[in-house]
């Protein structure tokens, strides 16, 4: 059936409040408000108060409180409302989400799950365009999720609510309004690996979260001229399936990695490494990355579209890529 | 600022606390020793001084009871029962250890008891405990929370946003400031607008009170009170414990904010002389008693090195153990 992301999302955690009588959400305007993005629309007349909770703009104290709560053994469900507060709550994540279980000597594991809205693209300035999945990315003791698809925004849920550990789920702003095919009775999603969303031999173009769309587009484009990408969704950053990306490198020999966040230190640097260290000896070409440009957001249109990768930013790399080394 | 009324204290009990305070000084002593040695490193708070806010507020709280502590947390540790050995193996950064050799001084951790671990970023315990608190509530147990805490949370962001947040949902926590004076080097006065603590629950409809920290009956006897409260489901409460660190913040600290004479003031009253006092005047103990219960906490000490010298050390094979739960292999 069709639906959209925000459907799915909304399907996956009405799902998941049904069946587990531990879970319950918490986040700032997931209840009455119905969620910044609608994701919990109905959700609060549902199942209550107790079950869908509206919490004070505290984000640090919620997403530790989460974290206690998962302790205590309940399945939290905390919703950020973006990334970009996610900031205020740093601190509860790096330090004590992704630490306590090693710290203790492993007595207790957090099965904790954080949602959070993701990315630019809407004019929303320098305050609320961010792209932080790759900074998460960096965290051992976490797993980073970055669904794209409507299928994973339905399935990739129940799957984090199995893990015994904290995980963080991505899901880029744009997407929501988005239609997409689903599978009702799919069941929980693979989380152990990257997924070929488009077959092709030329070149691999990598990529995750909102910017998969705009790799597709890119590579019906350049089908038009013969060239065939294949296009990777990465969709796990953490702990992130190498070994699928490389197996698509080692076929087409080169690779282009499509990351929304900021070029340096971008979870692009850390994907290109990781296809230099396993499939050096396989490429015909440098690694190439398209990335946001090294700028705080701007306001205006026609500056955030020339900030943020591009279909056609995608193009013309690939389409350089293949002329020098031709 | 409550009192106590030593009264009504039968022996046995005086007993305890006079064992529990001593326990917690001679193995905070040895561990001196033990860093000095080189057999201990990193950072090491001490929590001398302040033994009879530990001690007074365990025994008023319950096994079923959670615990969130500091990164200077050897006392509670201690006073919660968490075995001498497994603490000083952990200092020692043994396999043994509370936290099999991975937390160190600031993070002991033991579920067993409930006791969730020392935090060493200032103010980061506390929504872990609202947490806790929170799961209790929703599961139908219950039970309190107790989250220490020192007086250089009271300028974090997340004090603020916890004690209004439990307040609002009614979450069943026991915040207990151990207020020593000073937030590392800086004092009260200087980092506080507000330096009557239990005010500051005010803002948020939390009832709070003040006990004397140098006065372990008192301690005992307002923590009972406070948990009392907050056992019975009216929310949280936030308890003031006033008291003094006689040593440095941690163990290269060189005082330059203190003077000597004012550390001296407050080491007369100190809780284990005040109380020991108290206890021969009203004929609770002898000399004998005393002589044999510094053997026996000397023992205990002594024994707690033996398990941490014997202790085994992690294999380094094992070092990325518990970053993440272990689970079953890819299909």
């Amino acid at each position: 059936m069709k639906m959209t992301y925000r459907e799915a999302v909304r399907t996956a955690l009405r799902a998941a409040i049904c069946d587990d009588r531990r879970v319950f959400l918490m986040g700032e305007d997931v209840g009455r408000y119905g969620g910044a993005y609608a994701c919990s629309k109905g959700l609060l007349e549902e199942f209550g108060p107790e079950r869908v909770r509206d919490t004070p703009l505290s984000e640090s104290t919620f997403l530790g409180a989460g974290i206690g709560a998962a302790m205590g053994g309940m399945r939290p469900i905390v919703e950020i409302m973006t990334v970009n507060f996610s900031l205020l709550a740093l601190d509860q994540v790096v330090n004590n989400a992704a630490t306590l279980r090693h710290m203790s000597g492993g007595q207790f594991s957090i099965p904790l799950v954080v949602r959070m809205a993701t990315g630019g693209g809407r004019q929303l300035a320098a305050q609320h365009s961010h792209s932080f999945e790759g900074w998460y990315a960096h965290i051992p003791g976490i797993k980073v999720l970055t669904p794209a698809t409507v299928a994973d925004a339905r399935w990739m849920l129940p799957a984090a609510l199995r893990e015994p550990d904290p995980v963080f789920i991505f899901e880029h702003a744009l997407l929501y309004p988005m239609e997409g095919e689903l599978d009702e009775n799919a069941g929980p999603a693979d989380i152990r690996q990257a997924v070929v969303r488009r077959q092709g031999h030329d070149v691999s173009v990598i990529t995750f979260g909102g910017s998969l769309w705009k790799a597709l587009e890119a590579a019906d484009q350049l089908a038009r001229d013969g060239v065939e990408a294949e296009v990777i969704d990465a969709r796990v950053l953490r702990p992130l399936d190498v070994d699928g990306l490389l197996a698509s490198v080692r076929k087409t020999h080169r690779a282009v990695v499509v990351d929304e966040a900021w070029r340096t230190g971008s979870f692009a640097a850390e994907i290109s490494a990781q296809i230099m260290e396993g499939a050096f000896y396989e490429l015909d070409a440098p690694v190439a990355r398209v990335c946001s440009a090294e700028v705080p957001m701007p306001y205006a249109k026609h500056l955030e579209d020339a900030a943020l990768p591009q279909v056609a930013t995608i193009v013309a790399t690939v389409r350089a890529m293949l002329q020098r080394h031709n | 600022m409550t009192q106590s009324n030593q009264s009504a204290l039968t022996p046995e009990h005086a007993l305890v606390l006079l064992r529990e305070m001593l326990r917690i000084r001679r193995f905070e002593e040895k561990t001196v020793e033990l860093y000095s040695a080189g057999k201990i490193r990193g950072f090491l708070h001490l929590y001398i001084g302040e033994e009879a806010v530990a001690v007074g507020a365990m025994q008023a709280l319950r096994a079923d009871d959670s615990i969130v502590a500091t990164y200077r947390e050897h006392g509670q540790a201690l006073a919660r029962g968490i075995p001498a050995g497994a603490l000083m193996a952990e200092l020692y950064g043994k396999a043994n250890g509370c936290s099999r050799g991975r937390g160190g001084s600031m993070h002991f951790f033991d579920v067993s008891r409930r006791f969730y671990g020392g935090y060493a970023i200032v103010g980061g315990g506390l929504p872990i405990a609202l947490g806790l608190a929170l799961a209790d509530k929703m599961q139908g147990r219950v039970a309190v929370t107790a989250c220490f805490f020192g007086d250089g949370a009271l300028a974090e962001g997340e004090f603020h946003e916890s004690l209004n947040l439990a307040a609002l949902w009614k979450l069943p926590v026991l915040f207990l400031c151990e207020n020593n004076l000073y937030a590392m080097g800086t004092a009260l006065a200087r980092h506080q607008s507000q330096t009557d603590i239990p005010r500051k629950a005010d803002a948020y409809a939390i009832p709070a009170a003040a006990v004397d920290g140098m006065d372990v009956v008192a301690v005992e006897a307002a923590t009972r009170k406070a948990a009392d409260y907050v056992r019975g489901g009216a929310g949280p409460f936030l308890l003031e414990a006033r008291t003094y660190r006689y040593r440095a913040h941690s163990m290269y600290d060189p005082e330059l904010y203190r003077s000597k004479e004012e550390v001296e003031e407050w080491k007369k009253r100190d809780p284990i002389a005040m109380f020991t006092g108290t206890l021969r005047r009203q004929g609770l103990t002898t000399d004998a008693d005393l002589a044999a219960l510094e053997k026996s906490v000397a023992a205990e000490v002594d024994q707690a090195v033996a398990v941490a010298e014997s202790g085994s050390w992690e294999p380094v094979e094992d070092l990325l153990r518990d970053v993440y739960t272990p689970t079953e292999p890819a299909p």
